[in-house]
């Protein structure tokens, strides 16, 4: 059987080899308690403080911002819940297009009290000046706009975000998630007071991501207990994927303008090629991570296209991993005024460092064949 | 908790540990802190009767800290006058030490105990 | 004490955090490498990959309490855990009432998740253990009011290593009709834990504590009858809605294959760890003026928590570098208060300064306890030399009649 090829680096990276280097002596030693004051434990800690400065450094935020957390969804679900207890009642601001860890937090807390209000995205998934204008509540406890949208790539301006918020005095968050890694990210230029990481995406190691906190900012825990983070998220440390995280991070830095141009490269011959096939891209002519393709051809059943090429040894997706669970069309296409059935049909690519232009032409190649067979299928059905 | 070398030092070979007879006209004790605390210490000067401190020993209960800081002082003490004595400030132990925030106390506590000693000298002597 | 080679500590914390068993990180590392897939993408076989290696361990973790496993959800670890359960379970069920039990001795995590409900309306009760640690069953179902919504108790103490009766405490939860979560951290692999007869309704576990890594952890949620939570990670809806965000496959399959040897090594390990225990309590018991924390007998053999009286903890810490040990509870140690735990035993406030918690474990071995009492006892014979509070001891003054400056 020949390689399998994987496009899917929206939904999680391979980690890589330097990363997983870093990470094994705390997989395979013994290792302390990073509370414990002997000296593994003191060790531990070393490592997770040495971790949290290349977290730090690689997003030109202070060391003291970052706030280890078990990914980005629970850091998602710290500043919606945290923001919002700060300010009881207050109304929640977000975009019709964020990723379910933001938005569902939101509507929960709208059972309680606090209230939503939606910041709406035009047909090429992104948010206009004007947009910010429609928004007339006054005391708003958190307004959070992700930075690049893990279906369609397209990056949100946060100067935007950033002035609404310093208007209106209401706390700014992004969900940097998709954008980190890709496109440079500098938590001191936005002007914003919180940001979402998470080390999965990055080629580090599931189950750790990070909140960025601006000193000034107060929030509520949403996790109690033994008082690690500054008491803002209890639980002992996951020393082996921080000190992976840390790594990534580091490496990240060092590669995002090459892979970035890289996967700039192969998004060009993929989509030349896609158009040529009839394909519809989404959000195609805005700003939009260089590694992102999220398409649809017209009457051509997503889901079945998608088994075809797994069984062919591509790995895509449609829409967000989180939600291929269900069958619904994707809510971001949804909120962007897409077609409802070409937005059920709609496929991700998402390319990462290892991906070749070979892969792209070979993929291309058999997405040509069953389309042809998936064509004919259907004829014949007719 | 990071320690300091002179700490280190200082905890790991004491000097001065010990007592003097209480009882003794020429020696002033003091006891500062409370168990419940986590330190207690016990400072004890021998003075002679041109009020130089000829002898000084301690035992305290506590953290590396406490014990280092009252090792120090009774370094410091020997030799000095009692005016001296009473001039040493818990700043200036903090300092040789290099006792990090959290144990500033300490070096309070051994200030204490000079302090303490030395009134207690002086209420035998009856000045 | 020889210092001719610069040896590692020997490690005797294990109630904080376990090394990871080679075994474990044998058939973890795979999944970091090869099978990374994220085990929600539907669309393909890295991500069926990942599933299905979820799902095996999500059965070996349910073996060994003897549960379904669709009654595990997968959490980042106990603190997460013991946070979903309380916090989600009062929510859910919060027309029932807005009161809330649980013991001071508990850990941090539902102390803290307690002390969050009161701030939101809930009013909580701290029931104080015996002397001995224990909860005393008549006190309990005393404090069990009409409105009580939960109760949470925790199966192993992380101080003392006590044993409650589970069995019997969920009964009584079960009589008065009040949800009952059990903090289980503690408990794996050293206690039996048989989730189809002990009535329990919501068990926490942690993979660090039984040789599996840190970041992972479950939530035992039971299904017959059904208990229901409000979630408090909100997203994909993974877990079945109870706990969202992307699964660490390698944790989680580490955590499968540390539950599996749990299971089957439990009750020789257990044995082998007894006979340390004892042999560390034998050497350490000839001292004068030592007392064991915590009842002996209800006990796993793996802790040992001893006070070493008219010893100062921190300075008794830094005498024992050789050995790593904690003094309190790992979580509670960067502060300077003594162990709210020993507290809560009725502890004084020296002898719970002075306490050290021995635990034992995987890879130790009779030569590291030979060292251990060794090095106690010259290093207590040291420090009570140097303390004042030993002289007067020995001069017969009873300390706690002394009136202290207040400091």
């Amino acid at each position: 059987m020949t390689e399998k090829v994987y496009f899917d680096h929206n939904a999680t990276t391979a980690i890589d080899k330097k990363v997983l280097g870093v990470m094994m002596p705390y997989l395979e030693m013994q290792q302390g308690n990073p509370t414990s004051q002997h000296s593994f434990g003191r060790h531990a800690r070393t490592a997770i403080e040495e971790a949290r400065e290349q977290v730090a450094l690689a997003i030109h935020a202070h060391p003291t911002e970052v706030i280890f957390t078990s990914g980005g969804t629970e850091a998602n679900n710290m500043i919606v819940h945290g923001a919002a207890i700060k300010n009881a009642q207050s109304t929640l601001v977000r975009s019709n297009i964020e990723h379910p860890c933001v938005s569902r937090p939101m509507e929960a807390l709208t059972h309680q009290g606090w209230h939503q209000d939606l910041l709406k995205v035009n047909h090429e998934g992104v948010i206009s000046k004007e947009a910010y204008k429609n928004i007339n509540a006054n005391n708003i406890g958190l307004v959070s706009v992700m930075l690049a949208n893990n279906e369609t790539g397209a990056i949100q301006d946060m100067s935007n975000l950033s002035n609404f918020a310093k208007e209106k005095k209401a706390l700014s968050h992004t969900d940097a998630v998709q954008a980190f890694g890709k496109i440079d990210v500098r938590f001191d230029d936005m002007h914003i007071d919180a940001m979402t990481l998470s080390s999965h995406k990055i080629y580090g190691p599931q189950g750790v991501g990070a909140l960025i906190l601006n000193k000034r900012s107060d929030i509520e825990p949403l996790i109690y207990g033994g008082g690690q983070e500054k008491n803002l998220r209890s639980g002992t440390e996951n020393i082996a994927a921080i000190v992976g995280f840390g790594k990534a991070c580091e490496l990240i830095s060092e590669s995002m303008k090459i892979t970035s141009t890289h996967t700039r490269e192969l998004q060009k011959t993929l989509e030349m090629s896609l158009k040529e096939l009839g394909a519809v891209i989404f959000a195609e002519n805005v700003a939009r991570l260089s590694n992102t393709t999220f398409f649809a051809f017209k009457d051509i059943e997503g889901s079945t296209l998608l088994t075809a090429l797994d069984k062919k040894g591509f790995a895509i997706a449609s829409g967000s991993a989180c939600s291929s669970v269900n069958k619904e069309p994707s809510h971001v296409l949804l909120a962007m005024g897409i077609d409802e059935d070409l937005a059920r049909g709609a496929l991700r690519i998402s390319f990462g460092n290892q991906n070749t232009i070979h892969e792209v032409n070979n993929f291309m190649e058999t997405l040509k064949q069953e389309l042809q067979t998936l064509k004919q299928l259907t004829a014949i059905a007719a | 908790m990071a320690y300091s070398d002179k700490v280190l030092d200082h905890y790991e070979n004491p000097r001065n540990v010990g007592t003097l007879d209480k009882d003794d006209p020429h020696v002033g004790t003091g006891m500062v802190g409370a168990p419940a605390c986590g330190d207690v210490m016990k400072l004890q000067i021998k003075v002679s009767d041109d009020g130089v401190i000829e002898d000084a020993k301690f035992k305290t209960y506590g953290c590396g800290s406490a014990i280092a800081s009252s090792s120090l002082v009774t370094e410091w003490l020997k030799g000095k006058t009692l005016d001296q004595a009473s001039e040493i400030k818990n700043s200036a132990i903090a300092e040789e030490l290099a006792l990090p925030p959290v144990k500033i106390h300490c070096s309070v506590l051994a200030e204490d105990a000079i302090k303490s000693a030395i009134a207690d000298l002086k209420s035998k002597q009856g000045k | 004490m020889t210092k001719d080679i610069a040896r590692k500590p020997i490690y005797l914390d294990y109630s904080s955090t376990t090394p990871i068993d080679p075994r474990v990180a044998e058939k973890m590392i795979p999944f970091i490498t090869e099978h990374f897939g994220n085990p929600a993408s539907r669309s393909h076989s890295f991500g069926w990959t990942a599933e299905k290696a979820v799902e095996e361990a999500r059965e070996e973790v349910a073996k060994l309490v003897n549960a379904d496993p669709r009654e595990i959800v997968w959490t980042s670890g106990a603190t997460e855990s013991n946070n979903l359960a309380i916090k989600g379970a009062s929510h859910f069920y919060s027309t029932k009432g807005k009161h809330i039990l649980t013991v001071a001795t508990e850990h941090k995590a539902v102390i803290d998740a307690f002390r969050e409900l009161e701030r939101e309306g809930y009013t909580a009760t701290y029931l104080e253990p015996e002397p001995n640690g224990l909860v005393d069953l008549e006190k309990f179902k005393k404090a069990i009011r009409p409105d009580t919504v939960l109760a949470s108790v925790m199966f192993v103490n992380n101080e003392i290593g006590v044993i409650q009766d589970i069995e019997a405490l969920g009964n009584i939860c079960r009589e008065q009709k009040v949800i009952f979560h059990v903090d289980a951290a503690q408990a794996t692999g050293k206690v039996d834990i048989d989730l189809e007869k002990l009535p329990v309704d919501l068990m926490s576990f942690s993979a660090h504590k039984t040789y599996g890594p840190k970041g992972i952890g479950a939530l035992y949620v039971r299904r017959k009858p059904r208990i229901r939570i409000e979630a408090q990670m909100h997203g994909g809806g993974h877990e079945r809605g109870m706990r969202s965000g992307t699964l660490a496959t390698h944790q989680i399959v580490a955590m499968g294959e540390a539950f599996r040897i749990a299971r089957i090594e439990m009750q020789l390990e257990n044995e082998r760890i007894r006979k340390l225990r004892d042999k560390l309590l034998h050497g350490l018991q000839d001292m004068e003026e030592v007392y064991v924390n915590g009842d002996l007998k209800q006990r796993i053999p793996h802790n040992l928590n001893i006070s070493f009286n008219y010893v100062e903890g921190e300075s008794l810490i830094m005498a024992v570098k050789d050995i790593a040990v904690s003094s309190g509870s790992a979580c509670t140690s960067a502060s300077l208060e003594p162990s709210y735990v020993l507290r809560a035993l009725g502890r004084s406030d020296e002898l719970a300064h002075s306490s050290i918690r021995f635990s034992i474990g995987r890879f130790t071995t009779e030569a590291d306890v030979d060292f251990t009492i060794q090095l106690l006892k010259e290093k207590i014979q040291k420090l009570r030399e140097l303390s004042p509070l030993w002289d007067m001891y020995k001069d017969g003054i009873d300390i706690s009649k002394v009136e202290w400056a207040a400091h």
